[in-house]
């Protein structure tokens, strides 16, 4: 028999390895020595990043039978997926620690995450790409249940847990009508391949199916009506889980979109773009409306979410290379606003105390004035205002949508923004008009960690101003 | 250096804005950093203003940089002789601001100063750039630190008012990206303001862009009925803040429609000419009657800025056939320049007043003329000016757009004219029973006249009013060539 080649796979390999030999560490450790866990899972993700490094010749590689696909697109989103993991392990580390948590199974559920996301970035299978999300989803369950002497992370996990399950079964359904249809292709090339073949064929019982894959994906990125889990999970997910959720998940969720549909089912065109643009449009209204009647900031973050992510499917509507490009700087500029928003409120989280109602915030500019305005640039992002990397983002998006004729979406869009806009400056009064109320204290994170904050703050001002490298980049991983 | 004067005078007072904040321990320091920086920027801004040639009807000090490859967008700035005077003015207002604020904030000292050192900076930004990417970008990029300025340092109401003015600011200036992204693909890919002069437009898309432009201008300049907001920053904003926002910000509406609108889409402009007219005129006589009947010094300022920019918008929109009027439309820049210094000298005279007795009813003053005479005579010149009395410079444009309008439209030139009336009416009479009459409280005898720094900053825009009102070719010498090319390329039809 042949060996399938396993160079492709190295860094889900290593992942994996490294999974279990955190788990036996964290097994054969007394308690004074759990720091190691830690160590592993930076290594862990480090040694991912780099194994991606040496795996990646610039060409697209397949294996397993065509299951596991290596493309641009693979290479550069598990690359951000990695560094923004690594990025948000400094943040949450403290407050792991802090809330005495089992540090070797938070750390190993997250990184069968990290390892869920890699697969689903990576699957060109119908198949694996439901057995990515399924180890991501499960792990993500498991992480906010962890928590569980806190009801309502134990209720936010049962929730999402249960919708998540029927989502995936309304996926997984959705999938078996193309697989009949096609007549037993599973494979993406193969359904386009079969697509071509079958002309008109066969076309209803696609399209029939293709209504449950896509309520299945968009219930991943958190769109109307599918949202309802998304304030929910934010709100009851301790803000370490949060952080994770909120922010370095989308880039997977977003790729797991974009493989489904610009991938296998791009000629069912126009019947997705259109469910795609009527759920994106609700989402970008009821996102950001209901977001101005939230006190919580963690709840007000899931809905901001479920407009942004309406944002984001306004670029596959248009089905381009610009687009899909501008989707994915949307999604990577997204998820590096929002890991500075959550990690700023994770580090604001001292002992049992959580960082996440308004009032929280109030004359944070005079209590701690650096964390104040850090807050204050990342509002500032994501509503979209100039200088700030947010502004490209829609920007992108809007361009897209405008070459592709779809000037009153647009038109719709920047109205909705200008609601959510609402909500971000609210934030900012808080913090700079209003007395403070108690004083904050900030976790004792470690240096290295505050300056990754701050670098992480500056880079959204850094590409904001100058942003043609990742948008370059972004062109890049689409285009092939 | 020569090329780069745009750029410094850009950057000079952004960077000096974050070394301010450096200092945020050491407030005098904060300070003094401060008032370099913006003197630096004025220098540079006159260096501009001196070596302009006036002859050229092309840009000047062009500086050209791929900024954005990937969509082409470009760092393009160049100024001509429209542009040039705001962003002398600009510099100008801004170093009397920073020094208008020298011992009065106490609170946030170096924030508060790097906030207006930014917002200079973003200001001359938005007056030079020539790509519509990096316009709309310091345009934008303003909204941030004015945000800062009415909601930390602003009085009662400041929060109402700095969120009602951040949210009317941006939804016009969104729409307007919406336009100019349209006009990016229609122009095959480029975001030159320059290429879209040329560019043929449809009249219905014409009036659609014409809308989104006039939604994003009309809010800054404002425009009634689009002027809500500025009632309420007003009053609320810190004497610095007013002084910026009635000197600059405003005319960076005036100025859009110029570089935007008139020559973008002048078939719209002419087919919506009228509505224009008829909404300066509303603007003019309405809220001049508004005006009058204020209790709140601050607020009748406001709205005699609204009255005052009533002005510009008419002389911008006045057409003889499909010509712009000269009179008229250098007559509505000019007006743009006095009001920047009147509105800046009026409102930092009722800064002066409020520091001491920390009240901006006129009812709560009276008599202030017995106790603060040296005061009372600027505030004097400064009203005269308001209310357009001949050699101020608040006489000259009023007088040249009414010239236009006498030409263009009859009845629009008497109602704007018989407007002065009213101007004087309600400047004079809040003067009056200010600083009139005998010493009316205890607060007020307890006034002291101005200081040193005061005083300086009074006598800077006091001789700005008169020598612009004596001697208005300084401006308007240097804006012919450049007005006179605008008016060629908007008799031109697009469609």
């Amino acid at each position: 028999m042949t060996y399938p080649n396993l160079i492709p796979v190295l860094p889900e390999l290593f992942m994996a390895f490294m999974i279990i030999v955190l788990l036996l560490a964290d097994a054969f450790t007394s308690e004074s020595q759990k720091g190691v866990n830690l160590v592993l899972t930076m290594v862990a993700l480090i040694g991912c990043f780099a194994l991606q490094k040496y795996v990646d010749h610039g060409v697209t590689e397949l294996t397993f039978n065509n299951m596991f696909i290596l493309d641009n697109l693979a290479m550069g989103t598990k690359m951000f997926t990695y560094l923004f993991s690594f990025v948000a392990v400094l943040y949450i580390k403290r407050y792991v620690s802090d809330k005495k948590y089992q540090s070797g199974e938070f750390y190993a559920i997250f990184l069968f995450s990290v390892l869920g996301m890699m697969v689903m970035i990576s699957a060109d299978n119908m198949l694996i790409l439901y057995v990515g999300l399924e180890l991501f989803s499960l792990a993500l369950y498991g992480l906010i249940a962890l928590y569980r002497d806190n009801v309502r992370a134990t209720e936010a996990a049962m929730k999402y847990f249960i919708l998540g399950a029927l989502a995936s079964g309304i996926l997984l359904y959705g999938i078996s009508f193309v697989y009949g249809a096609t007549g037993g292709h599973l494979q993406l090339e193969d359904v386009l391949r079969a697509m071509l073949s079958l002309g008109d064929n066969n076309t209803g019982l696609m399209t029939f199916g293709l209504v449950f894959i896509v309520a299945g994906l968009v219930f991943k990125l958190g769109l109307v009506p599918f949202h309802m889990w998304v304030p929910d999970v934010y709100e009851g997910s301790p803000l370490a889980v949060a952080t994770i959720i909120g922010s370095l998940t989308k880039i997977a969720a977003v790729v797991f979109v974009i493989r489904f549909l610009i991938g296998g089912l791009v000629l069912l065109n126009p019947a997705w773009s259109i469910m795609l643009l009527i759920l994106a449009c609700l989402s970008l209204f009821f996102g950001n409306v209901i977001a101005i009647a939230q006190t919580n900031i963690k709840r007000m973050l899931g809905y901001s979410t479920v407009a942004h992510m309406g944002f984001v499917a306004l670029g596959l509507v248009t089905v381009s290379v610009d687009g899909v490009s501008a989707t994915i700087f949307y999604v990577v500029t997204y998820s590096l606003t929002a890991l500075a928003g959550f990690g700023i409120l994770t580090m604001l989280s001292k002992g049992d105390f959580e960082c996440q109602s308004l009032d929280d915030l109030k004359g944070l500019s005079k209590t701690h004035p650096v964390m104040a305005a850090l807050v204050m640039l990342v509002m500032f992002s994501m509503a979209g205002i100039p200088p700030l990397v947010g502004f490209y983002a829609k920007f992108k998006i809007l361009a897209a949508l405008l070459a592709a004729g779809y000037v009153g979406v647009a038109v719709f869009a920047v109205i909705m923004s200008l609601i959510g806009a609402f909500y971000y400056i609210r934030v900012v009064k808080v913090m700079y008009f209003e007395e403070p109320v108690k004083t904050l204290e900030m976790a004792d994170v470690c240096v290295f960690s505050r300056s990754v904050l701050l670098v992480n703050v500056a880079l959204l001002i850094i590409i904001g101003v100058l942003p043609s490298a990742l948008m370059m980049y972004c062109n890049a991983l689409v285009s092939g | 250096m020569m090329s780069y004067l745009l750029s410094l005078t850009i950057w000079t007072p952004i960077v000096f804005g974050f070394i301010t904040l450096a200092f945020n321990k050491n407030d005098c320091m904060a300070r003094y950093v401060a008032l370099l920086g913006s003197l630096i920027a004025l220098v540079f801004s006159l260096i501009v203003f001196q070596t302009f040639d006036p002859q050229q009807t092309a840009m000047q000090f062009s500086e050209n940089y791929a900024w954005v490859p990937s969509l082409n967008i470009n760092y393009h700035l160049a100024v001509d002789g429209i542009s040039m005077p705001f962003v002398m003015l600009n510099n100008f207002i801004t170093v009397l601001v920073v020094l208008a604020g020298f011992k009065v904030i106490k609170q946030k000292v170096a924030l508060y100063n790097a906030m207006f050192l930014m917002m200079t900076g973003f200001i001359s930004g938005s007056f030079c750039a020539l790509d519509a990417v990096l316009f709309y970008v310091f345009f934008e990029a303003m909204l941030i630190p004015m945000y800062l300025i009415i909601g930390v340092w602003g009085s009662t109401n400041r929060v109402y008012a700095a969120i009602k003015f951040f949210l009317y600011t941006l939804i016009g200036s969104l729409l307007m990206l919406v336009a100019l992204i349209y006009l990016y693909n229609q122009a095959k890919g480029s975001f030159e303001i320059f290429d879209y002069y040329r560019l043929p437009l449809a009249m219905n898309v014409q009036i659609l862009i014409f809308i989104a432009f006039f939604l994003s201008f009309a809010v800054k300049v404002p425009m009634w009925p689009l002027h809500t907001w500025l009632p309420d920053a007003h009053p609320e904003a810190p004497t610095g803040g007013s002084m910026v926002l009635a000197a600059i910000t405003l005319k960076i509406g005036g100025y859009g429609f110029l570089r935007f609108i008139l020559p973008i889409v002048p078939d719209a402009s002419r087919e919506l000419a009228g509505v224009m007219v008829v909404l300066s005129l509303i603007a003019i006589v309405y809220i001049g009657l508004v005006a009058l009947v204020q209790k709140d010094m601050k607020k009748l300022v406001a709205y005699s800025s609204i009255s005052h920019m009533g002005f510009v918008t008419l002389g911008c929109f006045l057409f003889v056939g499909a010509n712009l009027n000269t009179w008229a439309l250098e007559g509505a820049i000019t007006q743009m320049i006095s009001h920047g210094f009147v509105s800046a000298a009026m409102f930092f005279c009722i800064g002066v007043m409020y520091d001491r007795v920390h009240s901006r009813n006129i009812a709560d003053y009276g008599g202030v003329v017995n106790k603060m005479p040296v005061f009372a005579a600027f505030f004097m010149l400064f009203a005269m000016a308001n209310s357009g009395l001949p050699g101020t410079s608040g006489f000259v444009g009023e007088f040249m757009v009414i010239m236009g309008a006498v030409q263009t439209n009859f009845i629009a030139a008497i109602l704007a004219g018989v407007t002065l009336i009213l101007g004087a009416g309600y400047t004079l009479w809040m003067y009056k029973r200010v600083v009139f009459g005998a010493v009316a409280n205890s607060h007020v005898a307890e006034m002291n006249d101005v200081s040193k720094r005061e005083f300086l900053i009074l006598a800077l825009l006091a001789v700005a009013v008169l020598v612009m009102g004596i001697y208005p070719d300084l401006f308007v010498a240097k804006m012919h060539a450049s007005v006179g090319h605008l008016i060629n390329q908007v008799a031109q039809s697009k469609i």
